[in-house]
């Protein structure tokens, strides 16, 4: 096929992806202090950050994990905050899905919020398109924030021995997640998601082994749903 | 704070790591051009909607270093990362304003 254009979209993609640098690299950071303050060790949280490469279910994952929460929970909660990510796969699917089956492979590696989030708006712009053009825009939108994600978390997990407590890091997970939280807030029906979640989570505080979470996530997934079925049938009326 | 132990720590390391991509490829490398039934992708979208405030909620109105006191600095910093984020839509200028503000408040309360 046009293996010019591919490369131009790659370019673009690249291009497009660049911005988000200065999310990753602060984020990746920030990762490698917490992971540190955790009681993780340096091959430990570079493991971490390689092989699961999501930020927020990495965040998620390092709090329970102080919190002393059983495994099995944690796993479960910080792939739930996950979730989304087959939502991404789920909406890519449609334009990348007649990919080579190793492509695909490689690509659900990368898929991130960034990168769907460049590639979605994209593939809708330009339907016309071939398949090998989307999967190198796709992959050219990660180019930039991937190695700097990982080189930040190794520099995070270097400084982070050396902060001292008065700086009340304690903190800045929690400022982190609700930092994430605002521009997640798109429709009404994702912040009844949000606000239901939050008062069930309170009212389960002291069920045990964190299983309030999941029980508040499981509540905000359902009204979520529920209220976008009733504001699209509030829509459709006359 | 005591390290935890080295079997636990990878064994999350492994099991999020192979649930992600599996959580990743399901879609893009199993189901292909198939449609996905719609109730299904409705409870999806709200996912981190709703699993990352039900996380955040009881460490902000009780938080570990004050002994699960509620605690006016950590109130105040969570108000403003949350007001600057739903405005701006920057989440790192949320996250500058809220740390700005945990900051700000601590020095002036000593």
């Amino acid at each position: 096929m046009a293996t010019s254009t591919s490369k131009s979209y790659y370019w673009k993609g690249f291009r497009d992806g660049t911005p988000f640098i200065f999310v990753a690299v602060p984020f990746g950071t920030l990762f490698g202090v917490f992971a540190t303050e955790a009681g993780l060790n340096i091959v430990q949280t570079m493991a971490f950050t390689s092989t699961v490469f999501a930020g927020a279910a990495q965040f998620a994952a390092l709090q329970l994990l102080q919190d002393g929460t059983p495994t099995a929970i944690i796993l479960i909660s910080a792939l739930a905050v996950n979730l989304r990510m087959a939502m991404y796969s789920a909406s890519l699917t449609p334009y990348l899905g007649a990919a080579p089956l190793w492509q695909r492979a490689f690509a659900a590696y990368l898929t991130v919020d960034q990168s769907y989030a460049c590639s979605i708006v994209q593939f809708e712009k330009e339907p016309g398109m071939t398949v090998a053009q989307r999967m190198a825009y796709f992959v050219g939108s990660v180019t930039p924030i991937t190695p700097l994600w990982i080189l930040a978390t190794y520099l995070g997990a270097v400084l982070g021995t050396r902060i001292p407590e008065s700086w009340a890091l304690d903190f800045a997970l929690p400022i982190t997640f609700l930092a994430m939280i605002g521009p997640m807030m798109r429709t009404p029906a994702h912040v009844v998601a949000a606000l239901v979640a939050i008062l069930v989570s309170l009212l389960c505080a002291e069920v045990p082994y964190n299983l309030g979470l999941l029980i508040a996530g499981c509540a905000g997934m359902v009204a979520g749903a529920q209220a976008e079925v009733m504001l699209d049938r509030r829509k459709a009326l006359p | 704070m005591t390290a935890p132990d080295p079997i636990t720590i990878w064994t999350i390391i492994a099991g999020l790591a192979i649930g992600s991509y599996g959580l990743r490829f399901v879609f893009i490398g199993l189901i292909g051009d198939r449609p996905m039934p719609p109730w299904l992708l409705r409870h999806l979208r709200y996912t981190a909607a709703a699993i990352l405030p039900a996380l955040i909620a009881p460490l902000v109105v009780w938080p570990t270093a004050t002994g699960g006191q509620p605690d006016l600095p950590r109130m105040s910093a969570a108000v403003v990362a949350l007001s600057v984020g739903l405005i701006t839509r920057n989440v790192l200028a949320a996250i500058f304003a809220g740390a700005g503000t945990l900051y700000g408040m601590l020095y002036l309360l000593g």
